[in-house]
Formats: C-alpha cells, sequence, structure tokens
C-alpha cells in the first residue's frame, strides 16, 4: 500500500462489491460502488473537492474566506473535511430535522451549522442560504445543486471508475438529491455505452416536509435541468422509508454492508430493475455508511416504528 | 401536501382510465387543487412530481399514463437532497 499526503488523496477510486445474492432474478448481477469508503464517509467528499478546487482555480476562493453552503449532512460534513485543512471557514445551512450525528461530525470537524426549519427540508435549507449569501457577499457560496463541478467531478472520477470496473454494466441505479451523480456518472456511461439504462430513486416527501405549503414549493435542482435530466434518465421512481429500511437492513445481513438507508432505497430500486429485465448488470450506488444513522434506530429497531421516525428525518 | 385544497384529507379516491382522467376528476371533485396541479396548457407543473404506484410519470406516458383499479397514485412537490 501507498503512503498519501493527505486524506484528500484517498477521494475516490472506491471498491465494488457483487452483492448479487440479493438479486430476485438469477440472470441479473447487482453490485454496489461503496461511496462510504470516501474519508469523510460519502459520496460527497467528491463534489465538495471539485467545488473547492474549481472555485480555487477561479479565483472565487482564496485563503482567509468563509464558504456558506446548504446541506442535509454529507456535502456539509465533506466540506468540513476538506475546509478544515484548507483552512477555511465553513457555515453550513442544515435543516435541524437531520440525525445528531450528522450535526456531531460538522462540529467535529469546526464547521459552523446555521439552523434551518426542520419542517422546511433541503428546500428551506437552500433557500435560507441563498438569502444569506445575498446579504453577505464576500461569502463564497458553493451552491451545489447548481455549480458544475458536482456533476462534473462523477463525469469525470465515478463515471469512468464504474465502466472500468464493470464494463459489461448494463444499467446504473442512483438516489436522486442534487442529481449530481446520476447527471454526472449517467452522462459518462451513455456517451461511452448508448445502451445503458440508468434509473432514480428518491425519498417521498410529502408528507413529512409540512413547512412546504403548496406544490409550488417544490425545488428542482438548476443541474438536473442544465444536464437535460429529463432525458437522460430512463426512470424515477419513489421508495417509502419502509422498504428503504428492509433493503438496508438486507445490505447489513446479506451482504455486510453497514449502509445508510438512502443507499437500502437505491437498493430497493435495482431490485425493482432486477425484477423487469431479462438479464443484465446493475451496479448502484451505496452513497454512505450506517454510522450517521444509529441513533435513528435503522438497523435494529422496531420495523414500522423507525419507518415513522425516518419519515419525520431527512436521510437523502 | 394537497390536503388544504382537498377538504383536509391526504388521501382522496378518483376515477379515470389514465392520469390525465383522474387528474381532471380530482379537479373537479376538488377545484382548489387546478392551480396546484397543472399549469396553463393543462401539463402538470415543473415542480410538482405525480407518480402511479411509486413511479414518476414523466418516465412513462405523462399524463396519457394508464391506470387500473387500485393503482396507487401520488402527487408531490419536488424536493432536493444533498
Amino acid at each position: 500500500m501507498a503512503v498519501y499526503d493527505s486524506v484528500l488523496d484517498l477521494i475516490g477510486n472506491t471498491p465494488i462489491v457483487d452483492v448479487s445474492q440479493l438479486s430476485p432474478n438469477p440472470k441479473v448481477r447487482i453490485l454496489a460502488k461503496l461511496e462510504g469508503q470516501n474519508p469523510a464517509g460519502s459520496v460527497k467528499d467528491r463534489i465538495a473537492l471539485a467545488m473547492i478546487e474549481a472555485a480555487e482555480a477561479d479565483g472565487t476562493l482564496s485563503p482567509g474566506r468563509t464558504i456558506i453552503e446548504p446541506s442535509s449532512g454529507n456535502t456539509g460534513i465533506a466540506l468540513a473535511m476538506i475546509c478544515r485543512l484548507k483552512g477555511y471557514r465553513l457555515k453550513i445551512v442544515l435543516p435541524e430535522s437531520v440525525t445528531v450525528e450528522r450535526r456531531q461530525m460538522l462540529e467535529a470537524y469546526g464547521a459552523e451549522i446555521i439552523p434551518s426549519p426542520g419542517g422546511e427540508g433541503s428546500n428551506g435549507a437552500v433557500r435560507l442560504a441563498q438569502h444569506l449569501a445575498d446579504e453577505n457577499p464576500d461569502w463564497v457560496f458553493l451552491y451545489q445543486y447548481g455549480n458544475e463541478a458536482n456533476p462534473t467531478a462523477h463525469y469525470n472520477t465515478t463515471g469512468p471508475e464504474i465502466l472500468r470496473d464493470v464494463p459489461e454494466i448494463t444499467h446504473f441505479v442512483a438516489g436522486l438529491g442534487t442529481s449530481g451523480t446520476l447527471m454526472g456518472v449517467g452522462t459518462y456511461l451513455k456517451e461511452q455505452k448508448p445502451d445503458v439504462k440508468v434509473y432514480a430513486v428518491e425519498p417521498p416527501s410529502g408528507e413529512r416536509v409540512e413547512g412546504l405549503r403548496s406544490l409550488d414549493d417544490g425545488y428542482v435542482p438548476p443541474v438536473f435541468e442544465k444536464w437535460g435530466g429529463m432525458e437522460l434518465l430512463d426512470g424515477k421512481r419513489i421508495v417509502r422509508p419502509v422498504e428503504s429500511l428492509e433493503w438496508t437492513r438486507r445490505l447489513v445481513s446479506d451482504a455486510g454492508i453497514f449502509a445508510g438507508p438512502s443507499s437500502g432505497a437505491a437498493l430497493a430500486g435495482a431490485v425493482k430493475v432486477a425484477q423487469r429485465i431479462d438479464e443484465g448488470t446493475i451496479v448502484f450506488i451505496v452513497c454512505d455508511g450506517g454510522w450517521k444513522y444509529l441513533s435513528t434506530g435503522a438497523y435494529t429497531g422496531d420495523l414500522e416504528a423507525t419507518a415513522e421516525n425516518l419519515d419525520k428525518i431527512i436521510y437523502f | 401536501m394537497l390536503r388544504p385544497a382537498a377538504g383536509g384529507q391526504s388521501s382522496v379516491e378518483a376515477t379515470g382510465d389514465t392520469i390525465g382522467d383522474v387528474v381532471k376528476s380530482l379537479i373537479a371533485a376538488h377545484p382548489g387543487l387546478e392551480t396546484n396541479l397543472v399549469d396553463e396548457n393543462g401539463d402538470v407543473r415543473r415542480f410538482v412530481n405525480v407518480y402511479v404506484n411509486d413511479e414518476d410519470i414523466r418516465f412513462l406516458d405523462k399524463l396519457d399514463t394508464k391506470v387500473a383499479d387500485g393503482d396507487e397514485v401520488a402527487i408531490l412537490p419536488a424536493v432536493a437532497g444533498g
């Protein structure tokens, strides 16, 4: 093993594990790309580093500056690790409805947390961060939902890694948050192998996000529109909390993979695809490990009660 | 999400052979829903997602997507994660 200069050199090149024992179809392989292996623990390490390097390169970001970013957790944690190493100050607008572990990790890395109303979810955090960035023009607003470095990081790294390791891939499944993973990986895969199908999964949100008063408050990330998400995706489905939890637990019990509930949702989407096709190879993204969700009872708690609990927090 | 416009109910019965018909029957029963759901061209609004049995209809046959007895239709605002 090599000796690395910095943990930042450990970002990317994550392993892929065959979890076909979870496939409902013996002719369909299901492979898990373990993004929780990144040093700050999630797929977001890739985009956090890419956004910071892009801002440094174009001069937006210079030593001593303050960064502000809305995040339901993982992007914030990744930025916090990098800002700690590079000496930037970081303010994360974090919905109050996230797990305590996410808050603790941000604190561990020294980020300042600006709470946003839990009921407004991620959309509310985006609105508040936008407002604060407008009021404080000296702060650097990375804005992952509209930052080209986000999908580009996946186009340049995650996508090529998948095709290098799984040239036989037929389907790609990932969670839809900022849409960066799906747009970047999906665009790369379809350029290289046009027959590959790309599917998105997302959590149901209507009941949970009570602060959204009307459908007018819905939000589609600019990244999704700029990268032609409507044309790129072959399908999109919601996966309910109880189903996410069931598959999260199957990942642990049948494959030994301790992942967060949104990875269970992605697996549930992969299983649905496997049921519908004759044969093929599906790669799905395990976007983080389970550490930040232990307090929810996701792994050992009563299933229905935990699902109800999960309905009130943001895990995407 | 549509509760205030749908008489406070979170779940309602609606009829139709396609999602377009279901939406029309929903609007007929709950007129307050109209501006929330569809734009002036009768298309589902951009920030609104409609699902049949959890699949987003934009990637099926949009408003022409067929529905059968017992299918579950969900209408939700688009949300971001990250």
